[in-house]
């Protein structure tokens, strides 16, 4: 267990970048990449970096409970469905627009992760990881016995017509709402890795019994990291109605979803907050590159042979090759 | 009689029934994650994979399901000892087990059920034994043989496994390498190999169970998720490792959703079952039928 994934490295002191310069750097860089795609303007554009952009918000949120504290969390497509259907409810009941369904996406899925914390983690690992296979059925057999939002036959939700003033359309609008989202998350990630919370969790994740007996508020910390990546993941999925204007259960349940928010940060490498970046950014690519020019079926077999080859063959992901060489 | 008692006492039959086929399924995850605690998430998709390999046979040589699944399980034991190998090499060795190898049994599970959708195609498949249009009646209640011979078949084969575990050197080895790997090294037993060979025996198991899911409903490439969830609630309300366990929980597993379905229609069945496994995480970790650590 010791070496599941990076230390968090002491960086020396000077070099380190402090909180508040991260944000703004972050922001900058997220303001660049949006008026990026808005200079592209192409529809086809910003579909594909919405696609890529909502992966990197899963795989940062996954991060923080998968990588940081090393509970691995299967049912990331259950929270990324709980937002999803967040706002096909809300939007049908209230009549609310984007922005506020996903404050109360990231609402529900905090309060999702908080009930399965509460339920499953003071177990070993494995039963957690179970569990949250189970809720993943558990919440699909709900919303498709839940006809107010279209049961099985799924629902449609009309993009409005009105777009405010600087996007060009509804798509530039959403993908720059996207933008935010993973720029937000990336810091966020970032922020709890170098704090208190990070260091929490990283001595848990590797001897819980060790942190326990040292003053670490083990649980408490856990279901911290639960309810902040159950909300994170759900305002990932809170947008997805919009995207494709429709959502269906067997969809937005995917297993792609599930899969990809644990490949991702794998790959890129756990447990440090540029890991799940780079992880989604390579993967999330490929997968588009795929599905346009071979099949959909052929972009799950290339997630899932990579998946393997990289457990197998380099367990600390892109991140730990670069470390190992210095 | 009256017709809702009638439905009761037919709910809870064929869930019993429905119960061998839980407890096929779930035996064989009983001796991997129970006894040689290998979390191998990947099961359900080597029972689907077999499903399909005897639904093609099937429909090439007209053989009975069931006979064609137990000439599968040769093959399924050699392809679980080399998972098993590769498991060992990569993670169980360095220690890696927790993440890495959920992870890597994740991947294999996706991989096996995407190169399924890619050469069988993603429409169900099925295939009819002899019997299957036969149903003995005892009064009111209804035996379909469709249910029977394949839940017949699994307790056969639980029994001889259980048989295997208590009886033979190899078998008891089995159970020792479960409780204290150091001791087996002590008397000079090699525990990988007799892990090789448990996990082996644990996906000969996935084979026999998908040739007795195949049986029972068509198949298509992604029917293992709903068993996921189906197979750790039965193992672990089972109490892990003990065989028996396992047979009454899944039992009891068959009946709580075969009459849930006939009560309140079969898309409510799945929450139900999982809402047990929840419950039983929560409150009673160590099983229904094992004793507390």
């Amino acid at each position: 267990m010791s070496d599941t994934a990076l230390p968090a490295l002491p960086s020396p002191a000077p070099r380190r970048m402090g909180h508040g310069s991260f944000w703004i750097v972050t922001i900058i860089i997220g303001l660049l990449v949006a008026l990026a795609l808005r200079g592209l303007g192409s529809e086809y554009g910003y579909f594909a970096a919405t696609f890529v952009l909502q992966y990197i918000v899963l795989a940062t949120a996954w991060n923080i409970l998968g990588g940081y504290a090393g509970y691995v969390n299967f049912g990331a497509a259950a929270f990324f469905a709980a937002g999803a259907y967040t706002t096909v409810a809300m939007g049908k009941a209230l009549g609310l627009s984007l922005l506020p369904c996903i404050a109360l996406a990231a609402l529900v899925g905090g309060a999702l992760g908080f009930g399965t914390g509460i339920l499953t983690l003071r177990l070993r690992g494995a039963y957690f990881a179970i569990a949250t296979l189970c809720l993943s059925v558990v919440l699909q057999t709900l919303v498709v016995n839940w006809d107010y939002v279209g049961g099985s036959r799924g629902a449609y939700v009309l993009r409005p017509r009105e777009v405010p003033w600087p996007f060009d359309g509804y798509s530039g609008l959403l993908c720059t709402v996207m933008v935010a989202m993973a720029a937000a998350s990336v810091a966020i990630s970032r922020t709890i890795q170098k704090s208190r919370l990070g260091l929490g969790l990283t001595a848990l994740r590797d001897d819980e019994a060790a942190a326990e007996a040292a003053g670490v508020p083990t649980l408490k910390l856990k279901l911290i990291a639960t309810s902040i990546s159950g909300a994170m993941m759900a305002a990932a999925g809170a947008p997805l109605p919009y995207l494709g204007s429709y959502v269906e259960p067997n969809t937005a349940f995917g297993m792609a979803y599930a899969v990809n928010a644990i490949a991702m940060p794998l790959i890129g490498g756990m447990g440090t907050w540029s890991g799940p970046l780079i992880g989604a950014v390579l993967l999330a690519s490929l997968q588009q590159a795929a599905t346009v020019t071979i099949s959909s079926a052929a972009n799950l077999m290339i997630v899932g042979v990579v998946l393997v080859g990289f457990v197998c063959l380099a367990p600390h992901g892109i991140v730990g090759l670069f470390r190992g060489r210095r | 009689m009256d017709p809702d008692l009638a439905l009761l006492l037919n709910g809870i039959v064929s869930g019993l029934l429905l119960g061998g086929l839980y407890a096929a399924a779930a035996a064989g995850l009983s001796v991997s994650f129970g006894m040689l605690d290998v979390v191998n998430i990947a099961h359900p998709a080597f029972m689907v994979l077999a499903s399909l390999l005897v639904a093609l046979l099937w429909a090439a040589t007209g053989l009975d399901p069931l006979l064609l699944s137990l000439l599968l399980t040769p093959a399924f034991w050699a392809l679980g000892a080399a998972i098993y190998v590769v498991y060992h090499h990569f993670f169980e060795r360095r220690g890696d087990e927790a993440i890495q190898g959920l992870a890597f049994f994740f991947g294999i599970m996706f991989i096996i059920e995407v190169a399924l959708v890619m050469t069988v195609g993603p429409d169900q498949h099925f295939a009819d034994a002899s019997y299957a249009n036969i149903t003995w009646r005892l009064g009111e209640i209804d035996l379909p043989l469709r249910m029977l011979v394949p839940a017949a078949l699994a307790f056969a084969a639980i029994g001889a496994l259980a048989l295997f575990l208590r009886r033979t050197f190899t078998g008891r080895a089995i159970a020792a390498v479960a409780q204290d790997r150091d001791a087996l090294r002590l008397l000079a037993i090699d525990p990988v190999r007799i892990k090789r060979l448990a996990f082996g025996i644990s996906i000969a198991m996935a084979a026999l169970a998908g040739g007795a899911l195949v049986v029972v409903q068509p198949v298509d490439a992604w029917s293992g998720h709903i068993f996921i969830g189906r197979v750790f609630a039965v193992v672990i309300m089972g109490g892990l490792s003990s065989l028996g366990g396992c047979v009454l929980a899944a039992l009891a597993f068959g009946v709580v959703e075969n009459v849930t379905a006939s009560f309140y229609g079969p898309s409510w069945s799945p929450a139900v079952a999982f809402g047990c496994l929840l419950l039983v995480l929560a409150f009673r970790p160590q099983g229904l039928f094992g004793r507390a650590a």
